[in-house]
């Protein structure tokens, strides 16, 4: 479990100290605290797509939902004045209710993740350029939001805001996920939905949380980037952010089967993201490679994971096969060679 | 003797730290059933992935139609004549009968693009599914067919490679009685025809009235050889697990106690149109038996909530309780233990810890935060008092054999208060030994006040653990037999819809 983080880390300094020596620029002050506060910025609603996806969901429509909210959100605050706690608490609440419709449509009404929040990705985009006739929304020069705006975009100490809220939020997610009955719920129906259910745990229940707590990060998410860019062009605004996030969750250990991944992964995945990213940019490699190195990367990197991973479960075999001997029988033999047949009375 | 079609000889094989295999002999002649008996663990699936070219022996020596092979490969297996009928059926269910049989295969048409000739196939089929008295066409989608004739489909497919031998691993645990004759009757047909049957089975009753000799295996070994004529159930378990059976039955410690479960007009979505009338006492063992599709299992799943309940209603020492989904049911102390552990009984990637509790896990949790430590106690406790063999309670549920994963199913209801437990299949696919230690786990459920439904098709196990035997059929309860009614013949009768003959008697 730990030894896919740990790798993930080694491959993050190995990457970061190599660019580090060919343009020293790369660790500069500047530079790492760019990079930091892209990471708080991406990794927030990372975090809610890992849990999407560890119950075998997956989000699509966070990228839309970034364009929708972000369009209402600059509304309630420059045309219709609302003070913006109010305004922070109605996107949030709108990121909930887009995400407990999502969960509805696939728990109550069995439908296919995939599909849902494939619809909601078109239909968030639609309804944004439908409201603002595709224009783009910005902040005059008043300062509506001064006081949000300074905690969403500011910083302590020189340490971006967004970074640390990222960190606070692993945190408390971490607990959730590794340390929490809710957690263990998770990665149970993840992993056998029908079993969990004749475990008496309410299964719907589970899945269509994670889809809230995911639409819930999106609309906190939508209040950092709205502030980050300072206006929103809801053509282009979240293009392709779900991906980002689901890149993330999967080169951080989560399987799109369901029913593995955690909190420190998908930290970790953010962060080589951004590295490769920024890396692009501090090499001089022309930007328009700045996807196919990604591509590259994660494809590698998932590759190697799950060679390693077989490796080390044939190894186990192996072992486990050893010290059970000689009573035991094929479960085990069959695993470690692979064998395409089974017999009933073994797993 | 008939001539040897097939020998092994000094057969081996030896993985790291364990010899599956140890000198293995064997020998199948022309036409002959040979049952290959022994507990699970013994060899008997490793040494026939030797025969079907799956498995390289380490020493050894095939011969097949004159021919020696220090080893096969799974095509020289086909070419020599050699057949599996996989004990999980390896069909296709989204292609239809004839697409499976001659899958990797195919017959193909003339022309440049050599599309699949399917008239062609399902022409080559149809003779082989009337030879077997199958009653589906080769266009039928395998999806349809129910595991007996899926199996049908399997043997086709051996006919149709000419199979000189087929070998069956377990081809009935999933099998109605009827169907299981069926098939016993399929297999005296092929032994008619020529054709070698190796029949791999748990049940000794199936080996008894198909098997022409028994060969049993113990530890990789063989450990004896038994001829038609010496054949009985008691000298083939003796051989199996070098000691004899205990009786089975264990009469409870009391008297069953009033209360308990009742089960009054109860209608399930399996079968909208009859009612089900049952109540099981606490501290006996009811057994349900009756035909698979009896509605038995969707009678466990409506009570347990995990199907709609459509009519009736379900009584706990004569209260009334709600059921509308398995949290209800197991607030009820309600538990079942499902038929398909691997599916619905476990979260085998999970350790055997995580499942344990998976129930009751709020529990252990205090504002919602899980006590390891408590939760680890829970765990060692039931696994030290089920006897599950693994080195640890966090390996992962899914390295564990068939009746330590069930022992797991088990510890996760026992960690908690059951009031009514229903047992799906306990013992299927589960070794002989494994299989004891749940009978006796039962009964001193019920001794503790438990009421226990008991859903078997193992006659030998309906008959030898219930104290009450309630039979179902076309989803009602056709009977209830006490135990001085108890006989194969009175649950058979019950189980296809005739009344006991006692009954009949008694009519004017």
């Amino acid at each position: 479990m730990m030894k896919k983080e740990l790798g993930l880390f080694l491959l993050l300094a190995v990457i970061s100290a190599i660019t580090g020596a060919i343009n020293p620029a790369f660790l500069s002050f500047v530079n790492l605290l760019n990079m930091a506060n892209l990471i708080g910025l991406f990794g927030v609603f990372a975090l809610g797509e890992g849990l999407v996806i560890i119950t075998g969901g997956i989000d699509l429509s966070l990228g839309s939902m970034f364009a929708l909210l972000g369009v209402v959100f600059i509304d309630l605050l420059t045309t219709y004045q609302v003070p913006w706690p109010f305004a922070l608490l109605l996107v949030l609440m709108g990121g909930l209710a887009l995400g407990g419709i999502q969960g509805f449509l696939i728990t109550r009404l069995k439908m296919q993740p995939f599909i849902v929040t494939l619809c909601g990705l078109l239909i968030y985009r639609g309804a944004a350029r439908y409201y603002t006739s595709d224009s783009t929304r910005g902040f005059g020069y008043g300062d509506e939001a001064s006081t949000l705006s300074n905690i969403a975009s500011g910083n302590i100490g020189g340490i971006p805001n967004t970074f640390i809220f990222l960190i606070i939020l692993a945190l408390i997610l971490g607990v959730l996920l590794h340390r929490s009955v809710y957690g263990r719920w998770l990665y149970a129906v993840g992993k056998n939905e029908e079993a969990a259910r004749f475990s008496g745990i309410n299964t719907n229940l589970v899945i269509a949380t994670a889809y809230v707590i995911s639409g819930g990060l999106a609309g906190v998410s939508t209040v950092m980037f709205v502030f980050y860019t300072n206006s929103v062009s809801p053509s282009s605004f979240g293009n392709f952010y779900e991906l980002y996030a689901i890149a993330a969750a999967v080169l951080g250990g989560c399987s799109l089967r369901g029913g593995e991944g955690s909190i420190l992964g998908i930290v970790l995945g953010t962060a080589l993201l951004q590295v490769l990213q920024n890396l692009v940019n501090i090499l001089g490699i022309p930007n328009s490679l700045n996807f196919a190195v990604m591509g590259t990367v994660i494809l590698i990197g998932v590759l190697a994971d799950q060679q390693l991973q077989a490796r080390r479960r044939r190894k186990a075999a192996l072992a486990g096969l050893a010290r059970t001997a000689p009573k035991k029988d094929s479960t085990i033999l069959q695993s470690a060679t692979a064998l395409p047949t089974r017999t009933g009375d073994q797993a | 003797m008939a001539e040897t079609l097939l020998e092994l000889s000094g057969i081996s094989k030896t993985y790291p730290g364990v010899r599956a295999l140890d000198d293995v002999n064997l020998r199948v002649c022309r036409g002959e059933v040979l049952g290959l008996i022994g507990e699970n663990g013994a060899g008997k699936s490793t040494l026939m992935r030797v025969l079907a070219g799956v498995i390289e022996p380490s020493a050894g020596v095939i011969r097949i139609g004159g021919n020696e092979h220090a080893r096969m490969t799974v095509t020289e297996a086909t070419q020599c004549g050699i057949a599996f009928v996989h004990q999980e059926l390896n069909l296709f269910e989204n292609l239809d009968v004839a697409a499976n049989v001659f899958i990797g295969r195919e017959k193909l048409a003339g022309g440049p693009l050599k599309l699949v000739d399917n008239a062609e196939m399902r022409a080559r089929v149809t003779p082989l599914l009337e030879r077997l008295g199958a009653d589906f066409t080769p266009n039928t989608l395998v999806d349809n067919l129910s595991i007996a004739e899926r199996q049908m489909v399997e043997i086709a497919k051996a006919l149709s490679i000419d199979a000189r031998v087929i070998i069956m691993d377990e081809p009935t645990s999933s099998l109605t009685i009827s169907e299981t004759e069926r098939l016993l009757e399929v297999i005296a047909d092929l032994k008619a025809h020529g054709i070698s049957v190796i029949y791999i089975s748990h049940r000794l009753g199936e080996i008894m009235s198909c098997a022409d000799r028994v060969m049993v295996l113990r530890d990789g070994r063989t450990v004896g050889e038994l001829a038609r004529d010496e054949l009985s159930h008691a000298a083939m378990i003796r051989l199996m697990i070098g000691r004899d059976l205990k009786a089975l039955y264990t009469p409870p410690a009391r008297a069953p106690e009033p209360g308990g479960c009742d089960i009054a007009g109860v209608v399930t979505s399996a079968f909208p149109d009859r009612q089900i009338n049952l109540s099981v006492r606490r501290g006996e063992i009811l057994g349900l038996a009756g035909l698979v599709g009896a509605g038995r299992t969707s009678l466990a799943r409506a009570v347990f909530g995990v199907d709609p309940l459509l009519g009736g209603e379900i009584r706990i020492d004569n209260t009334p309780v709600g059921v509308a989904s398995p949290r209800d049911a197991i607030r009820q102390g309600i538990y079942l233990v499902p038929e398909d552990r691997k599916k619905s009984g476990l979260v085998l990637e999970l350790p055997i810890r995580e499942n344990v509790t998976l129930a009751s896990l709020l529990d252990h949790a205090r504002m919602w935060l899980v006590n390891s430590a408590a939760e680890r106690k829970i765990a060692k406790d039931q696994a030290r008092r089920l006897s599950i063999k693994a080195p640890s309670v966090d390996i992962e549920a899914v390295t564990l054999s068939g009746g330590n994963q069930q022992k797991v199913v088990l510890g996760k209801w026992l960690s908690m208060q059951p009031r009514v437990m229903f047992f799906d299949e306990p013992t299927r696919g589960i070794d002989v030994g494994a299989k004891s230690e749940i009978y006796a786990l039962m009964r001193s459920l019920a001794d503790q006040g438990v009421a226990i439904v008991m859903i078997s098709s193992d006659m030998e196990e309906v008959i030898g653990v219930s104290d009450r035997v309630a039979v179902m059929h076309e989803g009602s309860v056709s009977g209830v037999l006490e135990r001085d009614q108890f006989s194969e013949y009175n649950v058979l009768r019950l189980a296809v819809g005739q009344a006991l003959e006692i009954q009949e008697a008694a009519a004017p």
